[in-house]
């Protein structure tokens, strides 16, 4: 598509004023340490940026596709912005959700000091803006940038309490995976520019979309970007980072990392896969399909054995991200397979996804965040009991934590379903091998839901509900209104995701018909959600809710009229047993057990047990990631090996070092002369 | 008001008030299987009205979602029963929710139910709780994967459609459903916490599952929840019937085929009832930690369905 030059206020033009306002009010947050007051309102500020931004998006999903060049960059290759649906769709994504972040994040990070608040704000804001850039860029240098002011804000984000050592570790290995990615895309691009190595202009997005790449670079590149985006993304064996990560960012940057961040990897992927690669290859979709089911289930499991909240939900994250890419992969082969209307089908199904995941892993989060703010835990095994001391909260996360959980009639399910259905509508593909696949993938994606559930019950349950494990915990307070109010824009977005299906799918059809060149038909009405045919599969939400919420009236009219409403308070009961007390509960590790003792062949378990005579009983159970004993351990012994080895040469003798250099020289004279 | 959804209403409603028939017939037949006196067939409802008439005692910590609880359950599986074509197909409520969206309402309730058990914080309710997730992990997807091999044969996951396609249909034998029904048989025991995975009149605590997460409740909510038990009874039955032996469902807007719908749901679900109890007498409780693997076979059968369906049906 050429560049059009558009009137004077494109929507691109408004995403990256946007932007700019986002780096202003980080920028002076840094000016600002003396005025407190002035201080405060930066994050409110930030939060309406973000409202401004999913305006944006909207306009942008809505509207035609924008772009300009800006003035700064290499000298042959300035900075090109693009906004079309995709970019848009995404848009939306990042400022609803950064909204409800942003606002919580004001009230969260009150009790800093000045100085770190400013730096927070600096580097948040800074993330928002590197984000925004990821998704407007429309070159790869402009991407690049963005990528890694995205990657570096939140590193920094990650190391804020860079006093802890086992933070500062787990930044460093977030850093290290995001940059192994980085490099991996830069390849990519490279290959994608199609050779033309001193023509700068080939790094353009434009460029790229009209390169004819031959069938084995086509797929050298998406290989490539499958790598690096999906590093980001959080794909086995590259999630290693997350559960390290996530525990140790402050509450509303893991909310963002997790919600947002990981969604950009998911732009990436469906932005090269779709529309910088001309030519797409049916073995794609089978291995990304494969991928991502493998780490949704992997994701899963590992989340059922958690017994910190905040790595739970990074691993529940890693399950999602499995689901999102299981549908990219069904998209891929029915994309390639010929079959437009199906593919429409997926990859709504995907996006919409995406779209859930941002406002339910929002909302766990922040969720999450408020039981750390309030009690200083985030062992589940110390917590319980928080229903009755923080209300709002509870109520407010068991709304993410049933959408999460693919229950009806919120957001997550919608999702669920789509891709449900997609898998049953594949007796059509072509290649009968792949017809004999799908159904264990159903199968797959329909044992990961459940366990999803599994998780759900244990992070709310074991949290939320049951006796305090910790006398701490008994004197928690509610989070604050601009935390409550926030998590109630994130449960808002859930709750209406879940029961408009039919017109988030009306929003999504633009990005659907640029990415796969058809759209979703839906066969019912506004209130009924059909893709395909209504004789084939239907669901209205919202019918279904005013149902349930109906007949749970009449229940209550009928059960205080019928009879009465008589109630009295005593002790728990526990079949008779009288010396009960909070340790009796189940435990994290407890409730995880069955889960452990099941899958335990994927697990590296480390287990301290009491023996009958031990004065001071104490039971530690640790269930770890095989994968990185199996996978990361060699690659860290290689590298320290080599290092080592490479070491010996510098022992610190100039002569030496001066032998080396002439070596050098006359080895690249013989090189170049040659 | 048009007549689709009176006799909607009336559907869901027979379904609610007949439920505990069912569950006493069942326990008749059991009785009479163990060689004990039966107890006479309305004995749930003596007992429900029994518990409705107390006064509720609630334990001190129980927050309200302790309370909501049973209501929301008691909803959920009315709803399912308003879903499932137990006499007439094809009612207006049906599109709302179609097979899939079946399942998720038996998880809206079963999550519930667990939350509400680990709410007071005692070691069985935990215990029941964790139980109660782990046997339906697996029984969930499989219940999904028999839906899945019956929607594939007749192209949709609208109940009514797979009705009308096994029911209305030439009568063709699907192997596929073979498999399907033997792996519904082994969900539907497992989520009505039958033998062999669950006892329902187990009083040894350290063996139950579902009895485990309602030690706390009394009364009114306890009367809801044993009620709603027994509306999933009848809720998975009727479900057996319209997925495996749908003949006699009448088809929309057909009233003279009323009467004999009537009559061939009151036959099922006599045999049914007596079958269930059959197979109970003559099974043992597995232990815990192979209700798994009992359940990973059903599930591996409901794929296999699926499997059976492309390798023999396409």
């Amino acid at each position: 598509m050429p560049t059009v030059s558009l009137s004077d206020f494109a929507p691109v033009e408004y995403a990256w004023a946007g932007v700019l306002f986002w780096l202003a009010l980080g920028f002076s947050a840094l000016f600002l340490q003396r005025l407190r007051g002035l201080l405060a309102l930066i994050f409110p500020l930030g939060a309406l940026g973000a409202l401004g931004m999913a305006g944006v998006g909207l306009a942008a999903l809505m509207g035609a596709g924008s772009a300009i060049v800006l003035p700064i960059g290499l000298p042959e290759l300035p900075f090109h912005l693009r906004l079309d649906a995709l970019s848009g769709l995404f848009l939306v994504l990042l400022g609803g959700a950064a909204f409800g972040v942003t606002l919580y994040a004001s009230g969260y990070f009150r009790q800093l000091d000045t100085a770190r608040l400013a730096l927070m704000a600096l580097w948040f804001h800074l993330f928002l803006a590197g984000m925004t850039t990821v998704l407007l860029a429309d070159d790869a240098y402009a991407f690049m940038v963005a990528w890694e002011v995205m990657a570096l804000s939140s590193y920094f984000l990650v190391t804020t309490d860079h006093d802890q050592p086992d933070i500062r570790r787990a930044g460093f290995l977030y850093l290290l995976i995001a940059h192994v990615g980085a490099v991996s895309l830069l390849l990519c691009f490279g290959v994608l520019q199609g050779g033309d190595i001193g023509q700068m202009q080939a790094y353009t997005f434009e460029y790229m979309r009209s390169a004819e790449l031959a069938p084995f670079w086509a797929s050298v590149a998406f290989l490539l970007a499958l790598f690096g985006f999906g590093a980001k993304a959080g794909l086995v064996p590259m999630h290693v980072w997350l559960p390290e990560a996530h525990p140790a960012a402050p509450s509303p940057v893991s909310a963002l990392m997790s919600g947002v961040m990981l969604k950009t990897a998911i732009y990436g992927l469906l932005r090269v896969t779709f529309d910088l690669i001309n030519v797409q290859e049916g073995w794609w979709g089978t291995l990304a399909l494969t991928l991502g089911l493998v780490t949704a289930l992997y994701g899963v499991i590992f989340a059922a054995v958690q017994a910190d909240m905040k790595r739970l939900l990074a691993w529940s994250s890693i399950e999602n991200i499995g689901v999102i890419l299981a549908g990219f992969g069904l998209t891929l082969i029915f994309y390639t397979d010929g079959k437009g209307a199906l593919a429409a089908l997926t990859l709504t199904a995907l996006l919409y996804h995406a779209l859930n995941h941002a406002f339910f892993k929002g909302l766990l989060f922040t969720g999450a965040g408020a039981v750390l703010h309030a009690t200083g835990e985030r062992n589940m095994d110390k917590l319980g009991g928080l229903m009755r001391v923080m209300p709002w909260t509870a109520w407010l996360t068991l709304i993410g934590a049933l959408a999460i959980a693919g229950l009806p009639p919120l957001n997550g399910f919608v999702s669920e379903w789509l891709l449900l259905q997609a898998f049953l509508l594949t007796p059509g593909l072509n290649q009968p091998y792949l017809n004999m696949v799908i159904p264990v993938a159903a199968a797959s994606v329909a044992l990961a839901a459940a366990l999803a559930a599994y998780v759900m019950v244990k992070f709310f349950g074991v949290t939320f509900l049951g006796v305090a494990r910790s006398p701490a915990v008994a004197q928690a307070h509610e989070a604050g209104w601009r935390e409550r109010l926030g998590m109630l824009w994130l449960a808002a977005g859930c709750v209406l995701l879940g029961l408009f299906p039919t017109q988030v799918i009306a929003l999504l059809s633009p990005v659907v018909l640029q990415l796969t060149g058809q759209t979703l038909v839906n066969d019912g009405s506004w209130l009924m959600l059909a893709p395909v045919d209504a004789e084939r599969a239907s669901y209205a939400p919202l019918v279904f809710f005013a149902v349930v919420l109906v007949t749970l009236l009449l229940v209550f009219i009928w059960v205080r009229y019928a009879y009465h409403g008589r109630m009295r308070r005593a002790d728990p009961w526990d079949c008779g047993y009288p010396e009960q007390d909070a340790r009796m509960q189940d435990s994290a590790e407890g409730f995880g057990q069955p889960i452990r003792q099941i899958f335990d062949a994927f697990m590296r378990v480390e287990r301290e047990t009491p023996d009958p005579f031990d004065r001071h009983p104490r039971y530690r159970g640790d269930s770890r990631d095989k994968l990185w004993v199996l996978v990361y351990q060699p690659i860290a012994n290689l590298a320290a090996w080599l290092s080592d080895r490479v070491g010996r040469l510098q022992h610190g003798r100039i002569q030496w070092y001066l032998i080396y250099s002439f070596a050098t020289l006359i080895f690249l004279l013989v090189f170049v002369t040659r | 008001m048009n007549t689709g959804i009176l006799l909607q209403i009336a559907q869901t409603l027979l379904a609610i008030l007949l439920a505990p028939l069912l569950m006493g017939w069942v326990n008749q037949c059991r009785a009479w299987l163990q060689g004990r006196s039966a107890p006479p067939l309305i004995q749930p409802y003596r007992t429900l009205k029994k518990l409705f008439h107390k006064e509720a005692v609630i334990a001190h910590n129980a927050s309200p979602l302790f309370r909501f609880a049973p209501y929301m359950i008691f909803a959920c599986m009315a709803l399912a029963a308003g879903l499932v074509p137990t006499l007439v197909n094809d009612l207006p409520f049906s599109p709302a929710a179609d097979a899939i969206a079946l399942v998720g309402v038996f998880a809206l309730a079963r999550v519930f139910l667990a939350l509400a058990a680990m709410d007071i914080g005692t070691s069985f309710g935990t215990l029941g709780a964790r139980r109660e997730m782990l046997v339906s992990f697996l029984a969930e997807p499989a219940l999904l994967m028999v839906f899945f091999t019956a929607s594939l044969i007749s192209h949709s996951t609208e109940l009514p459609t797979i009705v009308e396609t096994l029911a209305h249909k030439e009568f063709v034998i699907y192997p596929s459903m073979a498999f399907a029904a033997v792996a519904f048989w082994m969900v539907s025991t497992a989520e009505n916490a039958r033998i062999p995975v669950d006892n329902p009149t187990t009083h040894l605590e350290l063996t139950m599952i579902h009895e485990a997460m309602i030690l706390e409740y009394s009364a009114r909510h306890l009367a809801l929840i044993e009620w709603a038990v027994a509306l999933k009874l009848f809720t998975y039955s009727a479900l057996g019937i319209a997925l495996f032996v749908p003949w006699g469902i009448a088809p929309h807007g057909d009233f003279a085929a009323l009467p004999l719908a009537v009559l061939a749901l009151l036959v099922k679900m006599i045999l049914g009832g007596a079958t269930l109890s059959f197979l109970e007498a003559i099974s043992a409780k597995v232990r815990l930690f192979r209700a798994p693997e009992f359940l990973g076979t059903a599930f591996l059968l409901g794929v296999l369905g699926m499997l059976i369906h492309f390798l023999l049906e396409v």
